[in-house]
């Protein structure tokens, strides 16, 4: 199945080489089982859950349904590559913790990074923007409650950041 | 949407919302699930399973898929050398099918090869040759003996009668109904995985696993593998959820034996088709209730028949039957009753734990005929359930004495005070309206319904089986250490515990040690028990550790111990004035103890289903808003409101996390969860078609928790896991039927329940 042959992904700001691949690898299973980066997580291979979300130049896929050999002129983001600004924890990380958002925590990074996506683009949703933002991750544990209660946080996080 | 105000919190003690100690990992991908470990060397292993629901096997041929290159082993049911099944109740499901398959997914053959997808290739040319058979997939065929018994075992799991009080009694008001549930999926996200690690001389194995009780699993393990138990170890691998789904074995043992015989590590880890095929489900089940009632609405009598379709092995049918039918009544008083529960063996997927284990079942149908009561004696929904409230010392239909705190009224009226929501706006956002953003409704078709459910569950585990818990606690350097076998799967302990050491001792330094089977059982993370008995087990080592402190302080102080008591970070004598802070009373001190804590004694129940066989009992309320679209047959639940009996709050933000994700699940089988069974094959296995509550369907939950300790409990806690996925099913259901004014009674409702 090994072809002897490389290609190399941008991978949170870093080249990476992708040796003795299969080419029908899933972006999700070359940055999980080669490339070290197991924070993206897998639960429904079919796109349904959302668990491996990752950016892929900027925009927020499921990694389970992109062959990774078609991302090598992509720059892609994982849950660690996300840029804390020189803190432990991101502020949407921060909020997840502290408002009770993690229970089993399978779901977590590709929330995470799907909340991230959202606030970048659209740092004042409204109740309803962020509910349809992430549609697309399920959570099986909180009921989303705290999950919503997370967002709220890192968006006031946000808001008093830039007016002060 | 609400922030929940983050307290500013001095100590991590009980009764504040401490945080996750795993949170900062989980939130950063940098905690390790099961399926993120690796190993040296690993190979992948991967099943071989059935397409028939029944059928013979007349020939295994595995020699295609070993000549594939990259294929290292493949095994079957001649390679297991030991117990060739396994089984929680009973040892009646066979590691590998020998003879037949007796459901579609059983495990056939396992191989281990070098790379997932070399694994799915060497499958497909295993060859084997099936006589298929006509399958047994209808419950009322095994219980008139009219199909030939599809297992040595029979085709009858479990029968028991409960009959109590005057059989002929009778009243003014009589309901009945016939209710059906659906077969509902756990779900949870992190699919099945194990990693095993074969020591060098093929004579023990270390087994990393997601699973809900190392113990129990570690004997099933080491009896297929015929190994003496101390030669397996088992570590808890993170555990992605796990909602009854992962007390069972489903990968563990062909796990080992790929290891033992590749003599290399071994990883897999399912799909989520898989994982369907992998785990047992709720059991689906058709409930026949008939209520015999006073004028005024008080319950005179309940008759009522269940049938649990248990699939094709035993699991915890004979418990979840048990469950079901010692609920019949609910919440309520009920002084006759006549019960006759069928738990049965089919060519159906085999079903066993499930958040709320039979009571989910009974509570749909007691719920529903409490609503016909309600409509015959001319009462509300909340008056027919406060006039029948059960309380403390009420008799139940087992004979058993209700010894727990029972808040029933307390539940019911503290959920009637919560607001209800505001209207459907005519212009209302169309994410707000039933079917979403699908733009099918309109907000002028919409109706409103309220509806009502109220439910009893028992806490622990029943009729004489004594699931202690064990822990450990260690003081070292001024560190709290703690050591349980407690399954960690998302619902908290690993939080809980600390809290406990750091309230009882007055240290803020505590150490969770790594979970695995170097210690004594901790039971399973089920039935809402870990808080209670693992609580009750870290409490009690916590004690024994301090009153060694206490004697140890009093000796060098020339002080009786008895007099000390922990004040925050302190110990002080209550009747002088001695103080010194207990970090520092410590100071080179050592110690270690451990403890096991045992709930009282519980019984079988006779012939006639008398005996005191639950340990204790949560309660809960729940109403339930909904708008409907009768012509396109779609729902959208707005608002919940529950007021939930907790007895102590630990950690409320936990607390407030098991609430709000247990309505989801409730929702998910009211409205919209069932694994579609069609001549006994799975029609729906995957995450397109089994559908799973997502934002825009989750409620708004208003939660109220009522507290009133409750003396048995250890920590005064009753357990909070169950009890709120359990009668908001029904709630839902009933305000449905109050916004289209149709009978409903079955579960989950679909569209053409609505529309048709």
């Amino acid at each position: 199945m090994s072809m002897n042959e490389f290609y190399t992904l941008n991978v949170n700001g870093q080249s990476m080489q992708v040796q003795d691949s299969w080419v029908g690898e899933s972006l999700l299973y070359v940055l999980r089982e080669r490339l070290g980066l197991p924070g993206s997580k897998g639960a429904c291979e079919q796109g349904e859950c959302g668990s491996c979300t990752v950016l892929l130049d900027g925009q927020a896929v499921c990694s389970c349904l992109v062959m990774a050999a078609t991302a090598v002129d992509s720059t892609i983001v994982t849950v660690e590559g996300l840029d804390a600004h020189g803190a432990e924890l991101t502020d949407v990380q921060d909020a997840f913790v502290q408002q009770g958002a993690v229970q089993c925590g399978f779901c977590t990074p590709g929330l995470i990074v799907a909340i991230h996506h959202l606030l970048d683009e659209n740092p004042q949703p409204s109740e309803l923007e962020v509910k349809e933002a992430i549609s697309g991750n399920i959570c099986r544990c909180t009921g989303y409650g705290r999950i919503f209660a997370a967002v709220e946080q890192a968006v006031a996080v946000r808001k008093a950041s830039h007016t002060s | 949407m609400s922030t929940t105000k983050v307290e500013q919190r001095e100590r991590d003690i009980l009764g504040v919302s401490a945080i996750r100690p795993d949170g900062a990992a989980k939130v950063t991908g940098d905690f390790s699930f099961t399926s993120d470990m690796n190993a040296e060397n690993m190979l992948w292993g991967a099943t071989l399973r059935s397409p028939h629901p029944y059928a013979r096997i007349v020939s295994i041929d595995t020699s295609r898929a070993l000549a594939l290159p990259g294929v290292h082993c493949v095994i079957t049911a001649d390679d297991v050398p030991g117990k060739p099944t396994y089984g929680l109740i009973s040892s009646d499901q066979p590691v590998f099918a020998r003879d037949y398959v007796r459901y579609m997914g059983e495990p056939v053959a396992a191989l281990a090869a070098d790379h997932p997808e070399t694994c799915r290739r060497a499958l497909a040319l295993i060859d084997i040759e099936y006589e298929v058979l006509k399958p047994l997939t209808n419950a009322e065929d095994a219980i008139a003996g009219s199909f030939p018994p599809i297992h040595p075992d029979g085709n009858i799991i479990r029968h028991q009668r409960i009959v109590r009080g005057d059989q002929s009694a009778t009243g003014p008001i009589i309901v009945e109904g016939e209710y059906e549930i659906g077969m509902q999926d756990q779900a949870f996200l992190g699919l099945e995985a194990a990693l095993a690690i074969p020591d060098s001389h093929g004579k023990g194995v270390e087994l990393h696993v997601a699973t809900q009780w190392l113990h129990e699993d570690l004997g099933q393990i080491s009896a297929c593998l015929d190994l003496p138990p101390q030669n397996v170890r088992l570590i808890l691998g993170g555990v992605g959820g796990a909602f009854g789904a992962r007390e069972d074995i489903s990968l563990q043992v062909h796990c080992c034996l790929l290891a033992l015989k590749a003599g290399r590590p071994i990883k897999m880890q399912y799909g989520r088709e898989e994982s369907f095929f992998g785990h047992v489900h709720r059991h689906p089940a058709k409930i026949f209730m008939r209520h015999y009632a006073q004028s005024d609405g008080r319950i005179i009598k309940i008759e009522a028949r269940f049938v649990f379709d248990g699939g094709a092995y035993t699991s915890t049918s004979p418990a979840v039957l048990i469950n079901g039918i010692t609920h019949t009544q609910g919440p309520y008083k009920c002084d006759n009753a006549t019960v006759d529960g069928w738990a049965i063996r089919t060519n159906n997927p085999p079903c066993g734990a499930m958040r709320g284990f039979g009571v989910v079942q009974a509570c749909f149908a007691h719920e529903s005929q409490m609503d016909k009561i309600a409509t015959a004696a001319g009462l509300s929904a909340v008056d027919v359930r406060l006039i029948n409230a059960m309380e403390t010392g009420d008799t139940l239909i087992t004979g058993q004495a209700m010894e727990s705190i029972a808040p029933v009224a307390r539940c019911i009226i503290e959920t009637d005070h919560i607001p209800l929501p505001a209207p459907l706006a005519a212009n209302a956002h169309e994410l707000l309206l039933p079917g979403g953003s699908g733009l099918t409704a309109s907000a002028s078709h919409i109706v409103r319904g309220v509806g009502w459910g109220v439910s009893m569950k028992n806490l622990m585990y029943s009729e004489g089986f004594d699931d202690f818990a064990t822990a450990r606690c260690s003081i070292k350097e001024g560190v709290v250490y703690l050591k349980f076998a407690t399954s960690e799967v998302g619902q908290g302990f690993v939080t809980l515990a600390p809290q406990i050491a750091r309230s009882v001792l007055g240290l803020d330094d505590v150490v969770v040690e790594p979970i695995d089977t170097q210690i004594g059982s901790a039971g399973s993370t089920s039935a809402s028990r870990q808080t209670w008995m693992s609580g009750g087990a870290v409490d009690g080592a916590c004690r024994l550790v301090r009153e060694q402190i206490f004697q140890h302080v009093g000796k060098q102080n020339n002080i009786d111990p008895l007099r000390l008591v922990i004040e925050g970070t302190d110990i002080i004598d209550q009747i002088g004035t001695f103080r010194i802070a207990v970090r520092e009373a410590i100071d080179g001190l050592s110690i270690s103890e451990t403890f096991e804590h045992h709930h009282k004694p519980t019984e079988e129940l006779d012939e006639n289903g008398q005996g005191n066989c639950h340990t204790a009992f949560a309660f809960v309320a729940h109403r339930a808003v909904v708008d409907v679209d009768p012509e396109l047959g779609l729902v959208k639940v707005v608002q919940i409101a529950t007021a939930q009996d907790v007895g102590r709050v630990l950690n409320p933000l936990s607390a407030l996390g098991q609430i709000e994700g247990g309505i989801a699940q409730g929702l998910g089988l009211a409205v919209m969860e069932e694994i579609v069974i069609q001549d006994g094959k799975v029609r729906n296995p995957s995450f397109t078609d089994y559908l799973l509550p997502t934002t825009l369907d989750a409620p708004d939950v208003v939660a109220k928790m009522i507290e009133e300790y409750e003396p048995q409990a250890p920590l005064g806690a009753k357990g909070i896991g169950e009890p709120p996925c359990i009668s908001v099913t029904p709630a839902i259901v009933a305000a449905i039927r109050d916004a289209i004014a149709k009978d409903l009674h079955r579960i989950p409702v679909r569209p053409q329940d609505i529309c048709l």
